[in-house]
């Protein structure tokens, strides 16, 4: 069976042509590089997605830290993990790459920091 | 008067990437200003990944991006940050004002680069009848609700223009657990990155109305419904083509304006139908010594070209101080 579809790896977005049997692919044409391919593969067999939102803080200069899977996750577990994420809240400052949950819903991958967050201003000694 | 050899307006991708060129090709003196109490500009309401493929080699997320660039400037030596400091004025002597916490500070700079990124378009620019009921926001503003302030705009959504920010925040919305109803796009493709529609739409289930418009707005306090039409070739309605779409929250993503006020200030001269600098070439403006780079100087797809091209305007700012002082220490 032939399959369309967008390689969605990069802002190119070449337009794939994937030969399948059943949840085995067979070919793929169309990719400009060798991520195309993989991408195809993984989208027939079990799609995968980084998920990226963010965390609730309290007592942090922002109300929210923005965070990310460190590896991309069933595709079919996004909902999943957003209702975990919110019974998340953190309180004490973090770098950017900090683990907030390790092997994140026993996925394999880890919820991690995409910023660094220090203590409220009106805590913390000002810099300027 | 204070004399500052380089002077920065603005903490984003452009700005930062700005003063790292300049502080590389020479220049000892630089004041980086930016109103937010952090760096990265908007990239910190970005929260999703696609930043830095090309720069980085790496998918990065927009803080992420942010990141790699503050390190950056902290260790370059001869930039110093102000943050909460917000440009009042510019002249074309290149003179300015600026606001921080508890003083007003003025300065006369060697050289300008104006990083001051771009504004959203807004529902008055396209526009759209109907009523004025609450629930009706710009997408970037939204996506600062909640990304950054952790608020959620409503319930069921309608998204009027397809480019990658309304595209992005359609995911957003649907994550967070919102019924996003419809994308209306007038054109005949969307404005955003094909790969934006497929993980963003495709992946939620969300549909996508090309050659569609919104033809009303209504509401009695807070947003009910919007009104939808199909459109020609010529974007008239196709008669009895309209339909409504109920929904609490509508999200405007058609385009963004670069911000130049303090350009246009210092008296520059501007185009008015794109409001960027005048000017033969990139990050160059009118005023010899002032300098714009980012989204204030031409509207970008990528962070990644922002950072490129930014260099080149934090370079060409080194050369044209080198060139001033070698041409005084001639006249000496």
């Amino acid at each position: 069976m032939k399959r369309l579809m967008t390689c969605i790896e990069c802002p190119q977005g070449c337009r794939l042509s994937v030969e399948t049997g059943g949840l085995r692919v067979i070919s793929v044409t169309g990719h400009r590089c060798p991520r195309g391919e993989n991408y195809a593969r993984q989208e027939v067999e079990a799609p995968m997605r980084t998920l990226t939102t963010a965390v609730l803080t309290r007592g942090l200069e922002l109300k929210m830290l923005p965070v990310r899977t460190s590896k991309p996750i069933p595709k079919d577990r996004l909902q999943e993990a957003m209702e975990a994420v919110k019974r998340i809240t953190l309180t004490s400052p973090v770098k950017t790459g900090a683990v907030i949950a390790e092997n994140f819903l026993g996925l394999g991958v880890d919820l991690t920091a995409t910023r660094e967050l220090n203590i409220e201003s009106r805590y913390a000694v000002w810099q300027n | 008067m204070i004399k500052r050899e380089l002077v920065i307006v603005g903490g984003g991708p452009a700005g930062m990437a700005a003063a790292i060129a300049a502080a590389e090709s020479g220049v000892k003196d630089i004041l980086l200003l930016e109103r937010d109490q952090h760096l990265g500009g908007i990239l910190n309401q970005c929260i999703h990944p696609g930043f830095g493929l090309h720069r980085f080699k790496a998918e990065l997320t927009g803080p992420e991006y942010a990141d790699r660039f503050i390190k950056l400037v902290r260790d370059s030596s001869g930039i110093e940050v102000s943050l909460r400091s917000f440009v009042v004025k510019l002249t074309g002597e290149k003179r300015l004002s600026y606001l921080k916490p508890g003083a007003l500070e003025e300065i006369e700079a060697g050289a300008v680069i104006l990083a001051t990124g771009a504004r959203e378009r807004t529902r008055e620019m396209i526009p759209i009848p109907g009523s004025r009921p609450a629930g009706i926001y710009p997408a970037g503003l939204a996506q600062k609700m909640i990304n950054m302030e952790g608020w959620i705009p409503g319930r069921e959504a309608v998204i009027i223009g397809s480019g990658d920010i309304g595209l992005i925040m359609a995911r957003r919305m649907a994550l967070e657990g919102m019924k996003v109803k419809a994308v209306i796009e007038i054109q005949k493709t969307s404005r955003g990155l094909v790969r934006n529609v497929v993980q963003c739409l495709e992946d939620f289930g969300i549909p996508l109305y090309l050659r569609h418009r919104v033809t009303g707005i209504h509401g009695a306090g807070r947003v009910e419904k919007v009104n939808v039409a199909e459109v020609d070739d010529e974007y008239r309605d196709k008669p009895g083509s309209g339909f409504e779409i109920k929904c609490d929250t509508v999200l405007i993503s058609v385009g963004l304006i670069p911000e130049n006020e303090l350009l246009e200030m210092a008296g520059a001269e501007m185009d008015e139908k794109t409001n960027t600098p005048a000017a033969p070439e990139v990050n160059l403006t009118s005023i010899p010594g002032i300098f714009a780079c980012g989204n204030a100087c031409k509207i970008y797809d990528l962070a990644d070209w922002v950072s490129r091209d930014s260099e080149k305007a934090g370079k060409m700012a080194a050369e044209y101080l080198k060139k001033v002082l070698s041409n005084q220490r001639r006249d000496l």
